[in-house]
């Protein structure tokens, strides 16, 4: 009986406490409504809507249905920069990924026991940390007709006369793509290798003593085992590749140039976030809301039924 | 080491593999910092120096790059007050909030704890870009514009942040300490701030490096509510050094300028680099 008395107590004082539980979350649940809700529905709201200046009239605000969505998706535009910026994701992810795991295979290998590992690491995860938009003016500084690069490369003798970095579609595309590669690969590998650590050793061992080769170990139980983590690594970083801005924007200042082959998605929002074109802005922002939130579903799926 | 002999017999040796790996590494390594070489001997030399061509010695004309930079038209120190002052608001408010939250569905029992948690894990990829237009009209309709309010504020609901410690508290904070201190007549809130957050030290450490170099390096919101000179921050800077006739400049400020941006967050990521590269496996892949 005492025991169960105890417990009663113990719950009531629980339940007294247990409020506290919703008052440690009201600067969380207070800024997350007024920050991010109510803009995401206002965001929803104005996608309805004509509202946008043209010259020194203002047109709207007028309810449109869907118009704004028929002309955001009708265009050729918008399609053209989803391309752009699919492309020059790809472009960055593929080397990514296959030099992380290459690296994340070798920093996580028993047997190989590298050295300076730590000092690999701090080196290879360095360029995540700076500056995007300092990044890519630096590339653009070092790329530009007179810049280092071409006078390294006429020193050379690999080219005879500047090459034109920012004037041709492949290299300014290839220049967002490396600049990506380069300030994410060391995450990526990162993140793989303590997916690597996690694998259970003795699979390796019983592998070595069976007289697998590392290839095999590779093909055969690295990647297998690794699956969840690297389809988590692929859709982060489909819906950072999503997010592509800083760099093509400050590379190009802005016009995604040469002939807006390399607009982002997102530089195009900011173009009409500029010209405060809500309507427009709406429909684009919505229609990129349902992308990452399609792409969201698909990673907390992944991280959830890990956790099982 | 013997019995290693015998598998050096499949494939490659181990010993190649090895020396491979390591010619990888060194190219990889200069792969990385080649740029930050090139950006570092450019800030010594002069204009001309730089319009002649390529030569790997440093010139002498660093200090003369840094005193035009200062006093150049560009409000770059205003600039870097700026930057300083909203990545350290943002780290305090984001920091301690959210370990606020995660205690707040680690050490109690309510009835939509579950739902919240959830929740929180939904949103937290959503990119701020989607509800930027929203965000902006808010901004206005508050009459922020120009100020740091609308930056600093919302990072108080800080997703990333909060599920990040409330991993940690998973492993690090048993509620035996909290039942404790309620015995010994400590005030929940009380209990938060003097025992919690000091055993979250470690977690609070990471997140707020990774906080203040977001923010630091955060230019897409920035430079939509911030247009008046004195309020800028160094990326906008950055960005308007691009959109102006750069040509014209002297190319030793722009590098010394682009320098300036970059060196604190690497001096700072190299004395702290032990905690960071931990901080990254330890909050987005847990086994």
């Amino acid at each position: 009986m005492n025991k169960v008395e105890a417990k009663k107590v113990k719950k009531g004082k629980v339940v007294r406490y247990n409020k506290w539980g919703y008052i440690f979350l009201v600067p969380f649940v207070v800024t997350y409504l007024v920050f991010q809700l109510v803009p995401m529905v206002s965001t929803i709201f104005n996608s309805f809507f004509e509202n946008y200046r043209s010259g020194l009239t203002q047109i709207g605000p007028n309810f449109v249905g869907l118009d704004n969505y028929k002309s955001l998706l009708g265009n050729s535009d918008v399609w053209k920069y989803l391309k752009n910026t699919a492309i020059m994701w790809i472009m960055g992810f593929i080397p990514q990924i296959l030099l992380a795991l290459l690296l994340a295979n070798w920093f996580s290998n028993v047997r190989l026991k590298l050295k300076g590992l730590g000092f690999f690491k701090t080196v290879i995860y360095l360029p995540n940390l700076i500056m995007a938009s300092a990044f890519a003016m630096l590339f653009f500084a070092l790329f530009s007709d007179n810049g280092p690069v071409n006078a390294i490369l006429i020193n050379m003798g690999v080219i005879s006369e500047p090459y034109r970095f920012m004037s041709h579609v492949w290299s300014t595309r290839g220049l967002v793509a490396f600049m990506n590669f380069l300030m994410w690969f060391g995450n990526t590998t990162i993140l793989l290798m303590a997916g690597i650590m996690g694998i259970d050793m003795n699979l390796f061992e019983a592998a070595e003593v069976d007289g697998a080769k590392p290839t095999k170990v590779f093909t055969l139980i690295t990647l297998p085992l690794l699956r969840p983590i690297l389809i988590y690594v692929v859709i982060t970083s489909l819906i950072g590749g999503i997010q592509m801005f800083d760099v093509p924007q400050i590379l190009t200042s802005g016009s995604g140039a040469p002939v807006n082959s390399s607009m982002t998605l997102i530089m195009y929002l900011n173009k009409h976030l500029f010209s405060k074109n809500y309507g427009m802005g709406g429909a684009m922002s919505v229609l990129l809301f349902f992308i990452t939130g399609i792409l969201s579903v698909i990673v907390f799926k992944i991280t959830s039924k890990k956790e099982d | 080491m013997s019995s290693n002999k015998s598998r050096e017999d499949n494939g490659i040796g181990i010993k190649t593999r090895r020396a491979i790996s390591y010619i990888v590494l060194v190219l990889v390594t200069v792969l990385c910092l080649f740029w930050f070489y090139l950006l570092f001997l450019y800030t010594t030399k002069t204009h001309n120096e730089i319009q002649l061509g390529f030569s790997a010695v440093p010139g002498s004309n660093f200090v003369e790059n840094w005193m035009n930079l200062i006093k150049g038209t560009l409000p770059i120190l205003t600039g870097l007050l700026n930057s300083l002052f909203v990545s350290t608001a943002c780290v305090v408010c984001s920091t301690y909030f959210s370990a606020m939250t995660a205690y707040s569905i680690h050490a109690y029992n309510f009835k939509f704890k579950q739902a919240m948690f959830t929740f929180i894990l939904v949103v937290m990829m959503i990119p701020t870009q989607v509800t930027a237009l929203g965000f902006l009209r808010l901004v206005d309709g508050m009459n922020l514009k120009n100020s740091f309010i609308p930056l600093i504020i919302p990072t108080i609901a800080a997703p990333m942040t909060f599920y990040y410690i409330k991993q940690y508290m998973e492993s690090a904070l048993p509620l035996e300490i909290i039942e404790a201190s309620r015995i010994d007549g400590s005030g929940e809130f009380m209990t938060f701030n003097r025992i919690v957050l000091p055993m979250l030290k470690p977690a609070l450490a990471v997140q707020a490096i990774f906080t203040f170099v977001q923010t630091w390096n955060n230019y897409f919101m920035p430079a939509l509510i911030l247009n008046d000179d004195k309020k800028k921050t160094l990326p906008i800077l950055i960005a308007q050094l691009r959109s102006a006739d750069w040509l014209k400049f002297d190319m030793g400020q722009v590098y010394m300028m682009i320098a300036f941006s970059i060196f604190p967050v690497i001096v700072v990521y190299l004395c702290l680099s032990k905690h960071i590269v931990q901080g990254i496996a330890l909050g987005s892949v847990k086994g």
